[in-house]
């Protein structure tokens, strides 16, 4: 297994402060399985992250996603597989494992009747961090986060982005080498969206920070090093998103016609393609879209109220692998 | 390769107590609630029943008011408690247990943190309330109330430890409310804050053998005991059963301990509510 490989390389580590201390992966995640009672929310799912990337799971709601965010954040215990966090074994490291990481939930964890800044100096107290330090770091993330002048405001006069900032700035207090959050767009305008994946990319250039994220939104995947599609409790894919783009094929034509299946039936048996239904309408990969769309326009034209031929999206690639749509 | 070792618990747990008091602070609502009222049903069932409560045909034994002043006590601790745990149910909706659940300290210090804050709280509840009595001249030696106070606070470890085993497992309020009345009122009612303990002599009714019983099982029992013979110096009659102070003291330590290792036992156990 490669991974064994990557552990044993010790020449790493001391340069930079986003370097664990194993210098492995950030995560190893090794045939991992988990069910609620008799539904298996996850099958055999199986993935490494490296240290400094962005690693994204992508995934409709009941895909798996957020039973896998729960069991890398150590609040649920493994049933089967093996997970390291850098290097310390779960759950036997469990302690060492928290330490390492810093977990940003979807639902907000602040406490709304404290003030920002008592939020900062309680989650710093749960990392052990007390006194002068403590409040130097505090300072200093909502000084990173923009947060300064709601220092002394109640958790709960926040707007949604900027709680959201809190939360992120309350997991990195004690400076983890690793973030990991539950679909952080969850509930923010497409402004704060960006502002967030500014702070995201910043942190992972100036402070080295691996990050993990669950999401439901193609764009937030896109910007991913790495793309995990979990479906069904199963990993369907483990790419970079390019790779994972150029995996689908040269282009995608899709076809909103009257009868689907008996075109479905013409088109395969006219070019020998192989096409699928999907909500409704035709969708297949082929090398030269746009030649072929001419061809096709000429023999069915009178049947098909519209056609479009476009670059393979993220959305495309889910559809590739899985047969549906993400939503 | 280094590892870091991890943080230590005792920030973790003073964090969590200093959280319960300011919450209590800032949530004035409670403050009445858990002084106010107690205080309240003193005054009114001291004086109401006054007359027509009578331990003996004795001079010398207390009035109904005294009798009933560590009653009261205790049901202000047993209500401080309560509210003071039942935020753990607020706690798991709200979503800041899922970040205390996954800090890297051990269990206990967070058990012991909530329980400590609750306890702080309720304790000096209690003592405003001995305050108050003493200056009505419920009690009148200083160096009771001292000793009262320790006794007061193992009381409230073991009710908010209580209270926590009893929210823990809960996803609402309202089922805590429901408990709050089954179990916890009763457990007052039959603690010898109301009522003292019949003794058992050869033509005791059933009914009465069976109240001696429950109310001798019950740990809070001891408690108020133990305070009533701090405050008042002058024992109850012959015809009423009261433990010495001795093994109040240790029934009271028991129930402190045993409670919070029960807290503690349950709180190490996942459940579907940590799932927010």
């Amino acid at each position: 297994m490669s991974t064994v490989t990557n552990r044993t390389t010790k020449t790493k580590g001391k340069s930079s402060p986003a370097m664990s201390p194993s210098a492995g992966p950030a995560i190893e995640a090794a045939d991992i399985s988990f069910s609620y009672g008799e539904r298996a929310a996850l099958k055999g799912v199986q993935f490494d992250v490296q240290p400094g990337e962005i690693f994204a799971i992508l995934g409709p709601n009941g895909g798996g996603k957020s039973t896998l965010f729960r069991l890398l954040s150590t609040l649920i215990p493994l049933q089967t597989g093996i997970l390291r966090i850098f290097g310390h074994v779960v759950p036997h490291e469990q302690l060492l494992a928290r330490c390492c990481m810093g977990v940003v939930f979807q639902s907000p964890s602040l406490d709304r009747k404290l003030t920002v800044m008592e939020n900062m100096r309680g989650q710093a107290a749960l990392f052990g961090i007390t006194g002068g330090k403590a409040l130097q770091r505090c300072q200093e993330l909502l000084e990173q986060f923009g947060l300064m002048d709601r220092a002394s405001e109640l958790a709960e006069t926040l707007s949604g982005g900027q709680r959201r900032r809190v939360e992120i700035a309350k997991g990195m207090i004690h400076s983890p080498q690793l973030l990991l959050m539950d679909e952080p767009s969850t509930g923010l305008d497409p402004g704060v969206r960006r502002e967030l994946a500014q702070t995201l990319e910043q942190l992972r250039r100036d402070n080295g920070v691996t990050i993990v994220m669950t999401t439901h939104l193609l764009e937030e995947a896109e910007r991913a090093d790495t793309l995990a599609i979990l479906d069904q409790g199963r990993l369907v894919a483990l790419d970079t998103p390019e790779a994972l783009q150029k995996s689908v094929g040269g282009d995608v034509i899709s076809i909103v016609c009257q009868d689907a299946q008996r075109m479905c039936v013409e088109i395969e048996r006219e070019y020998q393609l192989s096409v699928a239904i999907v909500d409704g309408g035709l969708r297949m990969e082929t090398s030269d879209g746009g030649e072929l769309v001419g061809r096709m326009m000429r023999r069915f034209g009178d049947q098909v109220s519209s056609i479009t031929v476009g670059r393979p999206t993220l959305e495309d690639v889910f559809v590739a692998k899985t047969g549906r749509r993400l939503d | 390769m280094t590892r870091q070792p991890t943080p230590s618990p005792w920030p973790a747990t003073r964090m969590l107590c200093w959280r319960e008091i300011i919450r209590f602070l800032r949530q004035r609502n409670r403050l009445i609630g858990a002084l106010a009222q107690p205080i309240i049903f003193w005054l009114l069932f001291g004086t109401g029943l006054q007359k027509s409560f009578r331990l003996a045909d004795q001079q010398g034994t207390p009035s109904f008011l005294e009798y009933y002043f560590p009653g009261t006590l205790m049901l202000i601790l047993l209500f401080t408690a309560i509210f003071a745990t039942i935020s753990i149910i607020e706690d798991r909706k709200e979503g800041f247990l899922q970040g205390v659940l996954i800090a890297p300290v051990p269990r206990w210090s967070m058990v012991l943190g909530k329980v400590l804050g609750g306890a702080l709280i309720a304790t000096a509840q209690g003592v405003v309330f001995l305050l108050l009595g003493w200056l009505v001249g419920a009690s009148s030696n200083v160096t009771a109330l001292l000793v009262t106070v320790p006794l007061l606070f193992l009381t409230a470890v073991a009710m908010t430890s209580l209270g926590f085993v009893i929210a823990w497992r809960m996803d609402s309020t309202q089922g805590f409310h429901a408990i709050m009345n089954l179990a916890l009122m009763p457990m007052w009612l039959l603690s010898g804050a109301f009522f003292p303990i019949p003794t058992l002599s050869g033509e005791t009714a059933i009914s009465q053998i069976g109240l001696h019983w429950v109310m001798r099982l019950n740990p809070l029992t001891y408690a108020v005991a133990g305070v009533r013979q701090h405050l008042f110096e002058v024992p109850l009659p012959e015809s009423f059963w009261a433990p010495s102070l001795t093994l109040c003291w240790t029934v009271t330590a028991c129930f402190a301990v045993g409670m919070f290792w029960g807290a503690w036992r349950i709180s190490s156990r996942r459940i579907g509510g940590d799932l927010v």
